[in-house]
């Protein structure tokens, strides 16, 4: 008989898989893991305290860094409540452009992630570099209608800053013509592949009432069963009025995650389809011409949440009458996702370890804020 | 899906647990100008339960009026009116609106129990107002700094803590 030791080690905070600087600190017994605690903090800012020194709007393009992959969700959140707080109507366009930003956003960020997962189970470089080809397309058109690729700060009070450029639909027609073989092949490429299948089926199971225990929320949280998006669950802005599924998983493992991540993609591109023919008949411009920039609210709290790409992304503002919050909390749904890290990998090889963190997706400018 | 207003919230509450919520008192919350409109108090329209009950309320909330799903755990900081706020928000896994309760805590003595052994989801959340602004939860497994490092001192969320420009400014005179 062996004598066996259990044995801490460090995995990051600087390792590339680790999607950051993120450490996760491991008891293993051989390859398998006894424990593991993550530990984080790394690129802490504090950034709500430095937002409550801001005015209302200065925070705008500050959100764009929460979550660097998804500036567009992130303001959508905070415009949410900064309107609901201030009470400042939205026109109809406005909506529309809205959530049209959104939808590519939760596409690009679901292509880049699962790029990002391929790469982790092993297979290098590759389906990453597909991955960011779509991506890019997507980022294209996010600078013609913000001048900005990554930090987009496109939404203002009211509405965004800006109306769509002439060219802009018909590039986003294109776009979404050449969409549905990317998504088919990426499918097919988990579905398909031996080894793939072998790194991800039973890997990291986090079942349904352990997961709504955890709190967690977006795909990791409909990948374990629940069908809980806020877009259905309490519709914002105008998501009532399209017509869109919401993916599950049966199990709740990684490769349930990854496949209630290509649904959405195609879901995403359902709901633009829809945007599409309804934008002409929208009524409105793009802003409020009314809406105040340097907003004031009056004395009260508001708190708005949507479903960004990565999970809940909620707003808790409180406003004491001035132009500056009195208080901003950030709900950030990567940070929350991490909870239940631990119970997830317990009992998995140590090489696990970064394919259930790389289902989890995370992005560490909105885990450390 | 159940959609229970505040009103009727707080019958059922006065109903199976009596005494859990208490009244709230409108907040100051910041220091009267000098010059120019004085802004109004905050007054909450949302329950605000005693900090000692915060357990009995977290549970009665989700095994009798099934809101499962615990998002979120915010912290204010009401300096003029020397308490702390904690906003917990709870959502129906069948969707609606969130049901919100709110405690409050003195500022020189902010205790309560925590909910992470009932509830595991809370756990990041209480590490991390532990982390900002100070808050013990009693009970909680594992109450440690979650984003600065263990050797830091005070917390930096709280309205009266010195900014490191401010910290400077009081060196040099």
């Amino acid at each position: 008989m062996l004598k066996t030791e259990e044995l801490q080690i460090n995995i990051g905070p600087q390792h590339p898989s680790t999607h950051g600087v993120f450490r996760m600190l491991v008891t293993v017994d051989g390859e398998t893991i006894i424990d593991l605690k993550p530990v984080f903090g790394y690129l802490h800012r504090n950034h709500e305290q430095i937002a409550e020194q801001n005015s209302y709007l200065q925070n705008m393009p500050y959100t764009d860094r929460l979550d660097y992959f998804n500036s567009m969700a992130n303001n959508h959140a905070y415009a949410l409540a900064v309107e609901r707080l201030a009470g400042i109507e939205v026109p109809e366009r406005a909506e529309y452009i809205r959530v049209l930003m959104v939808e590519l956003t939760r596409i690009l960020n679901h292509a880049g992630a699962l790029g990002f997962l391929i790469n982790d189970m092993g297979m290098w470089q590759t389906q990453l570099a597909f991955g960011m080809r779509e991506r890019e397309k997507i980022l294209d058109l996010f600078e013609s209608v913000s001048g900005a690729r990554l930090m987009c700060n496109y939404f203002r009070f009211g509405g965004v800053a800006r109306d769509l450029p002439a060219d802009f639909l018909p590039r986003l027609r294109d776009l979404l013509r050449a969409m549905p073989s990317f998504v088919d092949e990426l499918e097919r490429l988990l579905r398909e592949n031996e080894i793939l299948l072998q790194r991800s089926e039973g890997i990291g199971i986090l079942p349904r009432d352990l997961a709504l225990a955890y709190s967690v929320t977006g795909p990791v949280l409909r990948g374990s069963g629940v069908a809980y998006d806020v877009r259905k669950a309490e519709p914002y802005s105008i998501y009532d009025r399209f017509d869109f599924d919401v993916p599950v998983g049966t199990v709740g493992d990684v490769y349930d995650r990854f496949l209630v991540r290509v649904e959405e993609m195609r879901q995403s591109r359902r709901i633009i389809e829809q945007i599409l023919e309804q934008l002409p008949d929208a009524t409105g411009g793009h802003i409020n011409p009314k809406a105040r920039q340097n907003v004031r609210p009056p004395v009260g709290d508001a708190y708005a949440r949507i479903e960004s790409p990565k999970g809940e992304l909620g707003f808790y503002l409180v406003s004491d009458g001035s132009g500056r919050p009195y208080r901003y909390k950030v709900r950030a749904p990567s940070f929350i996702n991490l909870t239940p890290l631990g119970d997830m990998c317990r009992g998995y090889k140590v090489a696990d370890v970064v394919v259930i963190l790389g289902s989890i997706d995370i992005v560490m400018g909105e885990v450390d804020r | 899906m159940p959609r229970l207003s505040v009103e009727q919230l707080r019958e059922r509450f006065a109903q199976d647990l009596p005494g859990v919520i208490v009244t709230a008192v409108p907040l100051q919350v910041s220091q009267p100008p000098a010059h120019g409109p004085q802004p109004g108090p905050l007054v909450m329209q949302d329950l605000l339960v005693d900090p000692r009950q915060v357990v009995a309320a977290a549970r009665y909330v989700r095994d009798t009026l099934g809101y499962t799903f615990l998002s979120d755990i915010a912290v204010v900081d009401y300096l003029v009116d020397g308490l702390f706020e904690l906003v917990y928000r709870f959502y129906h896994v069948t969707g609606g609106p969130p049901l919100v309760l709110k405690t409050r805590v003195p500022r020189d003595q902010p205790e309560l129990p925590a909910l992470t052994p009932i509830w595991p989801g809370a756990n990041f959340h209480e590490r991390e107002a532990f982390d900002l602004y100070g808050i013990v939860f009693i009970g909680h497994p594992f109450l440690r700094r979650i984003y600065l490092w263990d050797e830091f001192e005070g917390f930096p969320m709280r309205k009266d803590f010195l900014k490191q420009g401010d910290k400077y400014l009081g060196a040099d005179e």
